[in-house]
């Protein structure tokens, strides 16, 4: 993969210099925590954070999205008629995002492009956006991302990868989109074979530094039925007090809501984020509601991460390990803790079976 | 607090072995440093997981709701005042309840104390003053006043209000502290100040809901920001409907909120709700003499009509 | 890039009150771009999203067959927001289809076999396009021996109740028509509860013979342990099963049962399948 220089004297020069052909998001500090905006122009990104509170999916996937606009009033000659919201699809870059929240949207692509449906707001946006990460030289206690397919240093999903070196970026280019970005910015100093031992050496200080480990490789083979029923599920589920942190601040959870929303005689349908979480969010209008309950609300959130993704796409878990949701649920509920009690399930009375 | 957890885990055990109840309803170790998780406890064995440290922030009468069996309840002050609510509103019986009334030091705060540390907390440790801090490179002691959660700093009803046993003796109660003066900060701003104010204050707000589900006063079986027919707010993050959200549940809590800082302790975006409630808590306290939870025979303000009501719109 | 969100506008053309109780609609739709009938081609047991421009969308089994051309048909239970004010509409408005979606019962299996549907209440919609389908003169002669049992709670609350009397007039099909209870004097079809029902009409399986039972949640738990006693195997016995679902097209999560969408791998499954499946519907 090439890898270029980029001092960091060049950084915030570069960064205007691709202001002129790209919008640019980045962390900025927001009170006690960091979230992705929109940077004004030689506003530079805040690189200092350990991951943002929310992921970047909302600027490819906005919590609250327009689809239609239509008007109610019988004299427009379109009235009732739903026509495509107007939306700047224009070339961004995300600056500064982390390894694992890039590689959510290669996980949530599996859901928005599909063989036979391709949802066209999720794949446009996702086309305009370049992704230019920083590697995480200092993961935290709550990451897992190397047990989820990702890692500190990985490229999946990312256009480029910034690896901070001291006095400049080593940037790693992975893809056509990076090398655009770069030549926006004007970075094009080519780096030599030091620089990508250089990265390779702190790649593995990096993954070593990851202490939470998360196993997964018996997901695959467990029996949905028998998961489904197994007896941890009320302990689990018992502090949990179904609020949408975890889907919310998830990189990867990706289900939604659409609306109609109409004030005088012109309206929009909308999209907005969805959780599992809410009773609403499957409530049949004849009242019935086939996860009614709290716990069979959880167990939907851990079999779909765990368990049905697995299955459905055979490409690992529905996770990245970012641990967002092991940080900030109000209630200490834990996905590592849910996984491996998943992966290790047995049936009572089948403990001879062979753990592969 | 390692006499408290002691005593706790006695308590526990001994309800659960004389069948006094089916389940004790405490605090587990969480798995990141500062949180605990709450736990529902079946078994004398299972009573050694229960813990009491500064972290058992989370309001524990929220898990009460509509429950049927026979419960053993640890309670600090504000869980047992909303125990005393939850009563009142019919939500669970006196009588299936055994309450283990826990008096308070103070819950720490901790979105404040990660926020002051130098990198990520690896451990966070305490002692009867002291909160200490560690993670990558760093040590941090905190004076324990200094880091309490906002509503802990300005409680005045640390020793619960209503228990069948206690964990340990009471505790003194405050005497001289200024519970209002963000309120008034507040109300002191002009119309254009307050505006401003609250659109920062809910500006990260995600709709999660973790205020409202955290709180033990929501539990209305459909919220109205759900109820689709008529349908109150639209579910989208204008700006508008996140406010209608936050001032409706407000007011919904007029009367009841008792300040247990459960709603801000959850929010995942650091957003301080808590002054809405304040206000209505405030005006309750300057209009009605009304303070809530302190007593199963009084009925909250806004349930109770009285024919020398100062109101003229009400006679 | 095709829109999958974007529905196809079509005009109400008529509208039949259908049940004594006026609760349920039969919506009979034109599009309003002839060429996108073509592009709705769809098989019986499909559904559609209705869309009614501020108010939503709404998930309904197409009861009209894809033999019948020129509209596409809807059978509408007042319940919700969108359906209360799908009721109040009136000929001539404009509305939205957005489909066809989901799978459909397996006509490509069916081919050549004995069909049994059994139906109850107003989930006759889809079985109605089954029917209506297998019996064009230009597909009489792909399926064996048709049985239909279908039940309401009482005479005036059968759908299509003139396309019923039609049909008990034919000999190419056998229709056991049943109430749960009627007071009417001329009532001349069956009295009891459709699994009671089933029990006596329904013919004994054989690899040849495939039920198709879509009906309220009773009446299915009712009658599948009659059609295990008749030796119905559960890879003989479809159904047709109901989530919420917003997208229709499997992407906004919540109409799953285990790893199948309702919406895109259903809502026609066999039991067999559901058998493996949790029980979340």
């Amino acid at each position: 993969m090439k890898v270029i220089y980029i001092e960091k004297a060049q950084w915030a020069s570069g960064l205007e210099k691709a202001g002129d052909s790209f919008r640019l998001w980045g962390p900025v500090r927001r009170g006690q925590f960091y979230a992705f905006e929109e940077l004004a122009g030689g506003q530079v990104p805040a690189l200092d954070f350990r991951n943002t509170r929310l992921s970047a999916k909302g600027l490819v996937y906005p919590q609250s999205e327009k689809m239609f606009e239509y008007t109610l009033d019988p004299g427009q000659p379109d009235h009732d008629l739903l026509k495509e919201a107007q939306k700047d699809y224009s070339p961004r870059a995300v600056l500064g995002i982390r390894p694992c929240d890039a590689d959510a949207f290669e996980l949530v692509a599996r859901n928005f492009d599909t063989p036979e449906y391709q949802d066209p707001y999720w794949l446009r946006a996702r086309e305009a956006v370049t992704l230019v990460g920083l590697a995480c030289a200092a993961p935290c206690s709550t990451c897992f991302c190397t047990s989820a397919g990702s890692g500190p240093f990985s490229t999946k999903g990312l256009d480029i990868l910034l690896v901070d070196s001291g006095g400049n970026f080593l940037a790693q280019v992975a893809t056509p989109k990076g090398e655009a970005f770069a030549q926006a910015a004007g970075w094009r100093q080519p780096a030599d074979d030091a620089a990508a031992a250089e990265i390779d050496r702190q790649r593995q200080v990096a993954e070593a530094r990851i202490d939470s480990h998360v196993a997964t490789e018996r997901l695959r083979q467990q029996d949905t039925l028998t998961l489904h029923a197994a007896p941890f599920w009320d302990d689990v589920a018992f502090a949990c007090i179904n609020c949408g942190t975890c889907t919310y601040l998830c990189p990867t959870c990706w289900c939604f809501d659409i609306q109609d929303e109409t004030h005088g005689r012109q309206g929009v349908r909308l999209r907005n984020w969805d959780s599992c979480m809410f009773p609403l969010f499957t409530l049949h209008g004849s009242g019935h509601n086939p996860r009614g309950q709290k716990v069979q609300r959880v167990r939907q959130r851990f079999m779909h991460k765990l368990k049905y993704y697995v299955d459905k796409y055979e490409n690992g878990i529905q996770c990245v390990g970012c641990g967002r949701c092991v940080r900030h649920c109000p209630v200490n509920i834990d996905i590592r803790k849910v996984c491996e009690l998943m992966n290790s399930y047995t049936l009572a009375g089948d403990s001879c079976a062979v753990v592969s | 607090m390692r006499a408290y957890t002691e005593k706790i885990r006695e308590i526990a055990r001994r309800l659960l072995e004389a069948c006094t109840v089916e389940r004790v309803l405490g605090f587990r170790r969480g798995s990141v440093p500062m949180m605990n998780a709450p736990c529902f406890v079946k078994t004398p064995a299972e009573a050694a997981n229960l813990v009491w440290d500064s972290n058992c922030g989370i309001n524990l009468a929220n898990y009460l709701t509509s429950r049927s069996e026979k419960i053993g309840i640890f309670a600090k002050g504000c869980d047992s005042r909303n125990i005393v609510t939850h009563i009142i509103e019919n939500k669970i019986r006196r009588e299936q309840l055994v309450i283990i009334g826990v008096p308070c030091h103070g819950m720490i705060d901790r979105h404040r104390i990660a926020a002051m540390a130098d990198g990520e907390i690896r451990e966070v440790v305490e002692d009867e003053n002291n909160i200490i801090v560690q993670g990558d490179g760093f040590k941090k002691v905190h004076n324990r006043h200094d880091v309490l959660q906002a509503n802990c700093a300005v409680c005045t009803h640390r020793n619960p209000v209503i228990y069948d046993e206690l964990v340990a003796d009471l505790v003194e109660e405050p005497g001289d502290v200024d519970r209002y003066r963000d309120v008034r900060e507040i109300e002191a701003l002009s119309a254009e100040g307050k505006w401003d104010f609250f659109d920062d204050l809910l500006h990260d707000c995600i709709r999660c809901y973790a205020c409202r589900n955290a709180c033990p006063l929501c539990y209305c079986p459909t919220c109205f920001v759900d109820e689709s027919r008529p349908q109150w707010v639209g579910k989208s993050q204008d700006p508008v409907d996140v406010r209608t959200f936050h001032f409706l549940r407000a007011y919904h809590c007029a009367g009841r909120c008792t300040d247990c800082g459960a709603c801000e302790r959850a929010c995942p975006v650091g957003i301080n709700m808590r002054v809405f409630t304040k206000k209505l808590e405030k005006d309750c306290l300057e209009k009605f003499g009304w303070e809530a939870g302190l007593s199963l025979e009084a009925r909250p303000p806004l349930d109770a009509y009285r024919p020398d009501d100062p109101d003229d719109f009400i006679r | 890039m095709q829109n999958p969100y974007l529905p196809y506008a079509v005009r109400i053309e008529d509208i039949i009150t259908e049940t004594e109780d006026k609760n349920l609609k039969t919506f009979k739709l034109a599009f309003e771009n002839p060429a996108d009938e073509e592009k709705f081609a769809y098989a019986a047991g499909q559904f559609a999203e209705l869309s009614v421009t501020g108010k939503g969308e709404i998930p309904i089994g197409i009861a009209s067959s894809p033999t019948e051309k020129g509209f596409v048909m809807f059978t509408v239970n007042k319940v919700g927001l969108v359906s209360s004010h799908l009721h109040t509409m009136q000929p001539g408005d404009l509305m939205g289809i957005r489909g066809p979606l989901g799978n459909s019962y397996p006509w490509e299996l069916l081919e050549g076999k004995n069909v049994v549907i059994i139906g109850g209440g107003f989930a006759f919609t889809t079985l109605r396009a089954s029917i209506v389908y297998m019996l064009d003169p230009a597909n009489r002669s792909r399926f064996g021996d048709i049985h239909v049992i279908y039940g309401a709670r009482s005479p005036g609350m059968l759908l299509y109740r003139d396309e019923l009397a039609g049909w008990e007039a034919r000999d190419d099909i056998h229709m056991h028509i049943t109430v749960d209870a009627t007071d009417d004097p001329h009532w001349k079809y069956n009295v009891g509860f459709v699994p009671t029902i089933t029990e006596k009409k329904a013919p004994q399986a054989d690899a040849e013979t495939y039920a198709i039972i879509c009906g309220p949640p009773i009446m299915i738990k009712f009658t599948q342990p009659v059609l295990d006693n008749l030796g119905y195997g559960h890879d003989h016995i479809i159904m047709s099963l109901e989530n919420r679902m917003k997208c229709g097209i499997g992407m906004c999560g919540r109409c799953n049962i285990g790893r199948h969408f309702v919406c895109k791998d259903g809502p026609v499954f066999t039991l067999a399948q559901l058998n493996g499946m949790p029980k979340e519907y």
